[in-house]
């Protein structure tokens, strides 16, 4: 176990480099900013002030020795449109997004893993209905359209709670359920197909020849053995969310990172793209790894044959 | 029979009429057709016959145990002692399964499940039936697996399927089945996906065991060979009915239904220069349309009129043994 998970956290870092590497490449690739900053003033000074404050003047792998040196003192360096360090922005705007994606997970989860283990083993009735019209909604229905329904129909017409905005916990119902709502339609699938997988399997049914309640059976052999599947994708999803949704964040006006990352995208303030898309990457990284000790823990077969 | 008490003749398991089907959209699949067998106590019964004669079902039914809501158990009666299983309410057949019958599947590849310790797995029945918990379940876990001859059964208790060889796996299945001494095993080609040394220590393990606690046990296969080793008798199986119930003395001897003489026309014999293996001609029936009358007439050599358009009645032919033919009747 301790050798499995050596290696994994080593893959992680060299992960991690990867994506720094390659975060620093693209960013040099896509155009000067000093040039976009200062077009307007058409001052050729200006421009070469702005270079030598962003470090552009030096050779590139000046630049990108000087870029490793500061990532890993945790210096992700300074908006290039304000004086705002990166970190700071990230700081700000970090724990709304993550405490939404939370909440989008956990709703999704709540409702889609009985739903989903529900549906098979009462396959064609009315649950198993149900379960598809949900994922089928989940993956129609456009995720600003249904937050503004919701907004419309619980926040404008009801007046439950506030129609957007971060606040209290009844805020996250809305954009929470939103976002929630299209991952549940995919793990509800999973979930039912993977739990149909297990209850056609002999294992399944040697614990009923060994005369275990049905309850039983469902929930230490079946259950166990189909979820291994809904938990990679659950955490991918999760991984996705942590990136923010500019949609969701928009509509609800939640101040989340998805809008900053946007905004820093087409504003060309390479210090911010390059600073959250390490962060999100770190994210996707450490999730991963979650998923891998999960396993570990859940099926025996994996800590043996690495 | 072998077996020389008095006790050796009394009934455990009588099968009567018994009719599994499969209900599907292209029609209604006849799986178990009307069987009745009857099992005595410590007495070893085959059944055998090709892939899809009925034999997996007939077990499944047993233990009312048939994949729903494909299948259903239709009609006919399973005496267990003095008791109708097809008539128990669930919690009552949960009493049956895993305390006075257990099943061994065909592949011990599937039938351990991957995530538990082998340990827990044979114990859930010591646990949930004998109502042993802690040390004195362990101490049962061990003794089993000891008696099915698993090599250090203290440090293998807390292994996972996947560290067993296939014949060590289906040992572990057996000992799952035997851990509280069921009067029934019933037994579904366990030796079908192992090869042939440690299907023949396999054999020999459950015989042994089988003496020392006078189970009866079903054993399905469609191995003739196996049959002669494992059973005192043998019911023949084709298109989800028993065709032929004899000892199995006799029926190497004197085969009465010409299924029968063709399976066994068809094992290969040691020092009999054949130039070819026999073949049955044609293929089993589909179950969802089986032919008029006796379902074997295509196939059959022998085959008259009358074969083709009535089911042949039960003829006994001495003892116990009975057959379903026109041949026989006559």
């Amino acid at each position: 176990m301790a050798g499995y998970l050596a290696g994994r956290v080593f893959q992680a870092i060299l992960a991690l480099w990867f994506i720094a590497t390659l975060v620093f490449a693209l960013s040099r690739a896509a155009g000067d900013p000093a040039e976009l900053f200062t077009a307007n003033l058409a001052a050729p000074e200006a421009e070469e002030m702005m270079r030598e404050r962003l470090g552009l003047d030096q050779p590139l792998y000046r630049q990108y020795v000087i870029y490793m040196g500061q990532l890993l003192q945790g210096d992700l360096g300074t908006s290039a449109r304000s004086n705002v360090t990166v970190a700071q922005i990230l700081r700000e705007r970090m724990p709304a997004t993550f405490s939404l994606a939370l909440s989008a997970i956990a709703i999704a989860i709540i409702f889609s893993i009985p739903l989903g283990v529900l549906s098979a083993i009462y396959r064609d009735s009315p649950i198993d209905w149900i379960a598809k019209v949900v994922a089928f909604l989940g993956q129609s229905m456009p995720s600003f359209w249904l937050g503004l329904m919701l907004i419309l129909l619980f926040a404008v017409i009801l007046g439950w709670v506030s129609p957007a905005g971060k606040g209290g916990i009844s805020s996250y119902l809305l954009p929470g359920f939103t976002l929630g709502w299209a991952a549940m339609a995919g793990i509800v699938r999973l979930m039912r197909s993977s739990m149909l997988d297990v209850l056609d399997s002999d294992y399944v049914t040697m614990a009923r020849a060994k005369g275990l309640p049905e309850i039983m059976v469902m929930s230490k052999h079946a259950l166990r053995n189909a979820l291994i599947p809904v938990i990679t994708y659950a955490s991918l999803i999760f991984g996705a969310f942590m990136n923010g949704s500019v949609v969701i964040e928009s509509v609800f006006a939640w101040p989340g990172i998805g809008r900053v990352a946007l905004n820093s995208v087409l504003g060309r303030d390479f210090p911010v793209v390059q600073g959250v898309v390490i962060v999100f990457g770190a994210f996707f990284i450490i999730i991963n790894l979650i998923v891998d000790i999960l396993y570990a823990v859940i099926d025996p077969r994996i800590k043996y044959s690495r | 029979m072998d077996r020389a008490s008095g006790k050796a003749d009394s009934t455990l398991l009588r099968v009567e009429g018994l009719k599994t089907y499969f209900f599907q959209r292209s029609g209604v699949l006849k799986a178990v057709d009307g069987v009745s067998f009857t099992v005595k106590a410590g007495e070893v019964v085959g059944l055998v016959g090709e892939s899809g004669s009925g034999k997996s079902m007939t077990c499944l039914s047993l233990m009312r145990l048939v994949p729903r809501p494909a299948a259903r158990i239709v009609e006919g009666e399973v005496w267990f002692d003095d008791r109708n299983l097809l008539e128990l309410d669930e919690s009552e057949m949960r009493e049956y399964r895993g305390r006075r019958m257990a099943m061994i599947m065909q592949d011990p590849q599937t039938s351990l499940n991957p995530v538990f310790m082998i340990g827990d797995q044979v114990a859930e029945p010591v646990k949930l039936h004998l109502k042993e918990r802690g040390r004195q379940a362990i101490e049962r876990v061990l003794e089993t697996l000891y008696a099915v001859r698993i090599p250090s059964p203290e440090t293998r208790l807390k292994q996972y399927p996947h560290q067993f060889s296939g014949g060590m796996r289906q040992r572990v299945v057996a000992a799952m089945g035997l851990s509280t001494s069921p009067e029934l095993l019933i037994a579904d080609e366990p030796t079908t996906s192992l090869d042939v040394t440690i299907q023949a220590q396999f054999l020999s393990l459950i015989r042994e065991l089988q003496r020392e606690h006078r189970t009866s046990v079903i054993w399905v296969t469609h191995d003739l060979g196996i049959v002669a080793q494992m059973c005192d008798r043998v019911n023949v199986m084709y298109a989800g009915r028993i065709v032929e119930s004899s000892a199995v003395r006799r029926i190497y001897k004197d085969p009465q239904h010409p299924y029968t003489q063709a399976l066994l026309d068809s094992v290969p014999v040691i020092g009999n220069r054949r130039p070819r293996l026999y073949q049955i001609d044609g293929q089993p029936p589909d179950l969802r349309s089986i032919p008029s009358g006796c379902p074997f007439w295509p196939r059959c050599p022998s085959a008259m009129d009358i074969c083709k358009e009535q089911y042949p009645p039960q003829t006994a032919t001495g003892g116990d043994d009975f057959v379903h033919c026109w041949l026989a009747e006559q």
